[in-house]
């Protein structure tokens, strides 16, 4: 190698050790305080599981497909519900699935509540979101694998951890539809708004809210999908889950549980995305 | 005349730090100059009107001319640089350009309502949750809303599509729904930014004899703009002429076409019939003004063929037409044909241009005399009055 390439090579700028002293400041400062969201989080999510584990799983299928029928007010939707879930019940996954539901649904939460205030606040100010736009690329591009190490050192293994990830991974879909549907709502219904003499916040709740909703609602839809494609690295990780007996198939080789778990992805991500979409009566 | 809204030399410049731009306009830079040198836009420049109480106002220019920034700063959409704009309701009244946030919200729920172009109404709200919007963010009791809400749609006819979504309705509805929530807040003054240019030819004309039917019972404030000359001769009391963020010329419609500013104003007009705008009073040559003879004569016509005999009370007591004696009759029951004996037709001065000239036609081109309400002779007009005022000479 030529000399300077060389003096490059050498002099290497110590990322890596600078972020490993970072985060064993963290965790000699912090643990109590990681420990303790972990601790929560795990018997929040745990007794959640053990709950619904608990009614037979005939019985919260056909509750799921109810609340199909309820959000859609499309029976076709309720009768494909119960069919897919009875599928997972025969095929013996019930327990993982429920796991996953909750993992899915309880990180689809978090996402919201952090994304929806996130994206309303970047688009009423046009500073914020040049800071968060690197951010959210960077939360969106970093490689999973990466940040699971580290939340792995904070948060031990578990559900916890699984959970934090796939917030981190999740969140920025709806920060970003959030801030697009604010930022495209028609200036003649703001000036409608505000000619009627709306305040901020009436602005918001009466008009900008529900002008962005089908995009915040797409927010909702996508933040899905992307907590159900964590599902697998989440087992890595120590959650429980369908992820699980895929791992399991994967280090064994083992065609026929692959298979099986993956269609119960499938049909989950397919129940949920039908159950999550707004259809508006005045979506033109 | 009690005034509504007052603007006093306002000026409206966008852009940020328009303190340059300001110092600018005062050494008396042209639009592009600023824009030039400094980056901001003139929206407005020195421009003082007074809307009064009860009246159609109707602000005019091509797009870009500065209407629109105008009528905003009424209600503040856009912020004034420089200048007053006073609005009045009963006895109190504020400055728009320089009041608290609260008494902005005042003014925007109690004292001036708007109707957009665009209509921008809330798609996921019904007909009659939009209609009851503004009495919704001035916290209205529902039970007070519903039976006001109630109230409007009847008056613009749509009491059957309450409950539709605004989408399902035509173009014209969905203003009506837009002129509704105007009216719903029951404020004094109207704002309505090109309301009409949107639909079509057919519904418009018909939305602007419904605002003129309305307007006749609601007596609001009017503050109209427009880009459609025809338009504004028919609904407006006054019309104020904007060019490049100036204020061009304010008057009558009559005024306007009659007498034009400048060459901007007479391109304008130029395609304006005047048969639809002047009256007899518009262009007659007041008694004063005619060729007085002995004996109380007085000659209709510069060429001297037909004359009035008046008593001191003006009132006419003898005609003669080219030395013959003559009748005086009024033009508006004029016939089809032309009457046997020598007739001069007398006009009112409210009488259409039109009526004038086909009263001049049936009696051989006699001069037509103009009377007031008591029968008096104000003045007449000849053949030469109309043919100028036809064509703007």
């Amino acid at each position: 190698m030529d000399p300077v390439s060389t003096w490059i090579a050498d002099t290497k700028i110590p990322i890596g050790r600078w972020g490993r002293q970072f985060f064993d400041f963290l965790t000699d400062n912090f643990a109590w305080f990681f420990d303790s969201i972990a601790n929560s989080l795990a018997t929040v999510l745990d007794g959640l599981v053990d709950a619904l584990l608990f009614i037979p799983p005939v019985v919260l299928a056909a509750a799921v497909a109810a609340l199909a029928w309820w959000l859609q007010k499309s029976w076709k939707l309720a009768l494909a519900t119960l069919l897919g879930l009875v599928f997972i019940i025969n095929q013996d996954l019930w327990d993982e699935t429920v796991e996953t539901l909750v993992l899915v649904v309880a990180a689809a939460a978090c996402s919201m509540a952090i994304g929806v205030p996130i994206g309303i606040w970047a688009a009423h100010n046009a500073r914020i979101y040049r800071v968060l736009q690197p951010i959210l690329d960077l939360m969106q591009t970093m490689p999973t694998f990466v940040y699971l190490i580290p939340v792995l050192i904070l948060f031990g293994l578990g559900i916890a951890p699984g959970l934090i990830v796939t917030v981190i991974f999740a969140s920025p879909a709806p920060i970003r539809l959030t801030y697009l549907g604010i930022t495209s709502v028609p200036a003649p219904m703001l000036e409608a708004g505000e000619a009627f003499g709306a305040t901020k916040r009436q602005l918001l709740w009466k008009v900008e809210l529900p002008a962005a909703l089908p995009s915040i609602m797409a927010g909702l839809t996508q933040c899905i999908m992307l907590s159900l494609s964590m599902v697998v690295i989440a087992a890595l990780i120590g959650a429980n889950g369908l992820g699980k007996p895929v791992v399991r198939a994967l280090n064994t080789v083992n065609i026929p549980l692959g298979l099986e778990a993956g269609l119960a992805i499938v049909v989950l991500a397919i129940v949920l995305d039908r159950m999550s979409r707004v259809s508006r009566g005045d979506a033109k | 005349m009690k005034p509504a809204v007052e603007f006093k030399h306002v000026d409206i410049i966008f852009g940020e730090e328009p303190a340059n731009a300001l110092s600018l306009l005062d050494k008396g830079a042209s639009r592009d100059e600023i824009l030039e040198k400094t980056g901001n836009v003139l929206g407005c420049a020195d421009c003082s009107m007074t809307v009064a109480e009860g009246e159609i106002s109707v602000l005019m220019g091509l797009s870009g001319s500065g209407k629109s920034t105008l009528l905003r700063a009424v209600n503040r959409l856009n912020t004034v640089t420089r200048g007053e704009v006073i609005v009045h309701d009963g006895d109190w009244s504020a400055d728009v350009v320089s009041c608290s946030e609260q008494e902005l919200r005042k003014i925007r729920r109690e004292c001036v309502a708007m109707v957009f172009q665009q209509f921008a109404l809330l798609p996921w709200r019904t007909v009659a949750e939009n209609v009851g919007f503004g009495l919704e963010l001035a916290g209205v009791p529902e039970k007070e809303r519903e039976e006001c809400v109630a109230r409007q749609l009847e008056l613009v006819h749509l009491e059957q599509w309450a409950d539709k979504y605004a989408h399902e309705l035509s173009g014209g509805m969905q203003q009506r729904v837009g002129l509704a929530r105007a009216f719903a807040t029951e404020a004094p003054i109207l704002l309505m930014d090109e309301p009409f240019s949107a639909l079509d030819p057919l519904i418009r004309t018909k939305l602007q004899d419904e605002l003129l039917q309305l307007q006749a019972d609601l007596k609001k404030t009017i503050l109209f703009v427009s880009h459609d000359l025809e338009e504004a001769l028919k609904i407006g009391n006054r019309i104020t002429i904007m060019e490049g963020g100036y204020i061009v010329q304010s008057g009558t419609p009559e005024e306007i076409v009659l007498e034009p500013a400048n060459d901007y104003v007479r391109d304008f007009i130029s395609n304006v019939n005047p048969l639809s705008v002047l009256t007899a009073w518009n262009i007659m040559r007041d008694r004063r003004d005619l060729d007085q003879g002995e004996d109380g004569w007085v000659w209709l016509d510069r060429r001297k063929t037909t004359r009035f005999r008046l008593d001191d009370k003006h009132m006419v007591i003898g005609a003669e037409r080219n030395g013959k004696p003559a009748s005086w009759d009024s033009c508006d029951g004029i016939g089809d044909t032309a009457p046997e004996e020598p007739t001069v037709f007398w006009a009112q001065a409210g009488t259409p241009l039109k009526t004038v000239m086909l009263a001049m036609h049936r009696s051989q081109t006699a001069p037509v005399a103009v009377f007031d309400d008591q029968s008096r002779f104000l003045g007449a007009i000849g053949v030469r009055d109309v043919l100028g005022s036809v064509l703007r000479r």
